[in-house]
């Protein structure tokens, strides 16, 4: 900043902060915009309709299809469920995720922010609210310049109460996914729901109304970090919404066309493309990270090619290779060939050995389980006439949808007895019944007795065997601890 | 130009063409930098973390002073908070309390989830008031009996182990503790050193630690007039002294010659506190429950003695 400059004078600096510059894209049709409005509806039905979905699962699990039970710490989805220590699938499943928007990305570029993110979603969603109300582009930009009367703040006091109420449905809906829906509907709207969801419906309605209804595009590309991410993904195969300045420049309106000494490119500069724009760019100046690849710009220009005569495509999904072939003169390459290249096989590869693994293990898991714990303090008991007896906990989880009958008892153990905790001593023999009820884990602590001759150092096995001769018994090998043989005694009576 | 630039000079001059925006001026390998302004809206968000902030600072415990922290204008301690959890968890305990107490202690069993409670509350108050002596496995050691086994001084009924509880054990000042003394019998000279020896011998042989040889057969004779009056003609102990039984394998001064020497001249008498006045009744009710519940517990009235031997 104070760096001598004698010769001119010193310039204004460039201001430290910017302010928002409105963006209010303009109505537009086509291929790309329907599109849009499918995978919105979907995403909204999806989003708004899956906690309703009811899924029978017998007398001892919820019936909600898709449910997170922070509460029971159980994850059900449709047929599956899973327990906290299963909880490898959902990290898979997040992998899944992961690597699908890699491959996504390096199929399609940027699908992911254009047509299927909350933000973009949101965002479209609230700018059509816009055009309901305050009419198209020209109409919105004429408001925004107008001054505050009693018209615009009645429309805009209008407007924000219908942003606040798609907002309130979207942070409300959010909860339902952690409950019974129709129960914590019926508890939200008589004030007897958990404050834990008055409080998530609050922060989510306000997230929603401000980076929905305000932020926007500030949002792409000032907080998200996908983007960046996205920018080191993309490589000269990836599809990315493209300007083909080779057929458009130089640009020029008819009018210039007509006066211009050479013949001008195609694009006729009627703007329509940044009028469109729910970012608020000119894809003309190139691909940029404020672009979420929505095609919203393609519509519009391939509406005003049409208009005027030209052939579609002036501005286009084109990957950086077939642009250089393009401008070259060559044709494009054909489109299977850009899609499948080692990279996308390679993703591909990853994401559905990933998922197939998770299948596979899906299949596999068992329902019934058996796991032991030895007491270490003390090791062992000797009891008065010389039996010597080891405690045991041992955790039986029974992760189906109906209660297990199980009987447990001591393999490789002569003369063992069992008894546990809440039984009387004298109740020992040689098995134990144990009931675990549906869906639950059950903690039995167990006593195993063995006679003076048989109490020495060895490793057995737990057997729990189901008494409903449904499925196969459960085992876990442990080890039974026992005084070491005495020899002192011996000592004694030599010195005696 | 270039090297206008690098020095800092006429920055402001260099507009990037694609952007149409300032460079500040620093280049690395021909990457340069953008003096792009920050959105309006972030400096909005920082002044909001310093609102933020001061009204924390004026909440909440926040600024060192000499002995402590500034108090907050809400009062929050970490140690408040911590009091309120527990006075909650204690009513959230309060029905169960009440369920524990109403219940006869022999009939707890028969109602699995109320004996569960019972056991886990057991547990937590034996952590705080028993592990001293009797050790956190309650596996004892000398002196402080071991309470997993099936050998009970006075009894291990669970009316017995309250009532245990409840006087302690020599516990000076309870009119109702248990009380019993075994005489000193070598240090005030009742009997003499050889003669303690046969005693010993005699002990030994009932427990079947050594062959009944002479000293033994003599020390019969001295035990049967000094001590089977409270330990039994066979030493099978007696519950209603606190005598122990002499046969079996559990010692809780040791059943080596050594240690039953030192037992004989000097006698113990291990004293245990009366919980009576120091824990509430539910409390002493579920350690009851809990110590009973350590494998060893005896079912009532009746001491049944041999409890499962495997055999």
């Amino acid at each position: 900043m104070n760096a001598p400059d004698s010769i001119k004078p010193p310039n204004k600096p460039a201001p430290l902060y910017a302010k928002r510059t409105a963006v209010f894209p303009k109505k537009t049709d086509g291929p790309f915009r329907r599109f849009k409005w499918a995978v919105m509806a979907v995403c909204l039905i999806i989003y708004w309709g899956t906690p309703w979905l009811r899924w029978d699962r017998g007398p001892f699990a919820p019936h909600q299809a898709v449910l997170v039970d922070l509460e029971h710490r159980r994850f059900y989805m449709f047929a599956i469920e899973i327990w906290p220590q299963e909880f490898y699938f959902v990290a898979g499943m997040l992998i899944m995720a992961g690597i699908g928007l890699f491959l996504v990305t390096s199929a399609v570029g940027r699908a992911w922010c254009g047509y299927a993110c909350p933000q973009t979603v949101w965002t479209d969603l609230y700018q059509h609210v816009d055009r309901l109300i305050d009419g198209d582009r020209n109409a919105q930009t004429r408001l925004q310049n107008a001054p505050w009367g009693a018209a615009k703040t009645m429309q805009r006091l209008f407007k924000w109460t219908v942003y606040l109420g798609i907002a309130f449905c979207t942070g409300g809906a959010w909860i339902f996914y952690f409950a019974d829906a129709p129960t914590l509907q019926r508890q939200f709207w008589t004030g007897t729901a958990a404050p834990v969801a008055y409080a998530a419906t609050g922060i989510l309605t306000f997230t929603t109304f401000w980076l929905g209804g305000f932020m926007r595009e500030q949002v792409c590309i000032y907080m998200c970090p996908w983007p960046r991410i996205q920018t080191a993904m993309l490589d000269e195969n990836s599809l990315t919404v493209t300007y083909k300045h080779w057929r458009g420049e130089p640009r020029g309106s008819l009018k210039e066309a007509k006066g211009a000494a050479t013949p001008l490119g195609d694009c006729i500069d009627c703007h329509q493309c940044v009028a469109v724009c729910p970012t608020g760019i000119d894809i003309r100046e190139g691909a940029q990270i404020g672009c979420i690849t929505c095609a919203l710009c393609i519509d519009a220009c391939d509406k005003a090619m049409d208009s005027v005569g030209r052939p579609r495509g002036l501005i286009d999904y084109c990957t950086l290779i077939d642009a250089d072939l393009e401008a070259s003169g060559k044709p494009a390459r054909p489109a299977l060939k850009v899609l499948f290249r080692p990279r996308t096989i390679a993703y591909f590869a990853i994401w559905g050995g990933i998922g197939a693994a998770l299948l596979f293990m899906l299949g596999a898991r068992e329902r019934l389980t058996i796991s032991v714990a030895r007491e270490r303090n003390p090791e062992f008991v000797q009891l008065s006439g010389g039996a010597v007896r080891n405690a045991f906990t041992v955790n039986l989880r029974n992760m189906q949808d109906r209660p297990r009958a199980l009987r447990i008892t001591a393999e490789n153990m002569r003369g063992a007895a069992l008894y546990s905790d809440e039984m009387a001593s004298g109740a020992a023999q040689r098995e134990l019944a144990v009931t675990v009820p549906a869906d639950s884990m059950r903690r039995v602590r167990l006593y195993v007795v063995v006679p003076a001759e048989q109490a020495r150092p060895h490793a057995f096995t737990f057997v729990a065997q189901p008494t409903d001769s449904v499925g196969g018994a459960v085992r876990r090998e442990t080890q039974f601890m026992a005084p070491e043989p005495e020899h002192h005694d011996d000592k004694h009576e030599e010195s005696e | 130009m270039t090297d206008k630039k690098v020095l800092g000079l006429d920055r402001h001059k260099v507009i990037d063409q694609a952007t149409g925006t300032a460079m500040v001026g620093h280049e690395w390998d021909g990457i340069e930098e953008l003096d792009t302004p920050l959105p309006r809206w972030w400096l909005w968000t920082f002044y909001a973390t310093i609102v933020f902030a001061l009204g924390y600072v004026l909440l909440y415990p926040a600024i060192p002073m000499l002995h402590a922290a500034s108090t907050g204008l809400l009062g929050w301690t970490s140690r408040g908070m911590l009091a309120t959890e527990m006075a909650e968890e204690h009513d959230r305990h309060r029905a169960l309390r009440a369920a524990i107490a109403a219940t006869p202690i022999e009939a707890l069993a028969s109602n699995p989830g109320l004996q569960r409670a019972a056991i886990e509350g057991g547990h937590a108050a034996f952590k705080v008031n028993c592990v001293q002596c009797h050790g956190a496995g309650a596996a004892g050691g000398k002196g402080y009996p071991n309470l997993n086994d099936d050998d009970w001084l006075w009894g291990g009924d669970l009316d017995t182990i309250q009532q245990t509880l409840v006087n302690g054990i020599r516990h000076p000042g309870n009119d109702n503790t248990r009380i019993s003394q075994m005489p000193a019998f070598g240090r005030d000279g009742i009997l003499t050193a050889p003669q303690v020896q046969d005693v010993v011998s005699h002990v030994r042989a009932l427990s079947r630690q050594e062959p009944a040889r002479a000293a033994a057969a003599r020390g019969a004779l001295l035990f049967a007039n000094n001590c089977a009056v409270c330990h039994g003609a066979g030493g099978e102990g007696n519950r209603a002294v606190g005598a122990p039984k002499l046969t079996d394998r559990i010692w809780l001064y040791g059943g080596d010659r050594a240690s039953l020497t030192n037992t004989l001249v000097n006698a113990h008498g291990g004293v245990m506190p009366a919980w009576g006045g120091r824990l509430d009744a539910e409390t002493i009710k579920m350690l009851a429950i809990y110590v009973h519940s350590l494998g060893g517990g005896e079912a009532a009235p009746v001491a049944a003695t041999a409890l499962v031997t495997g055999r």
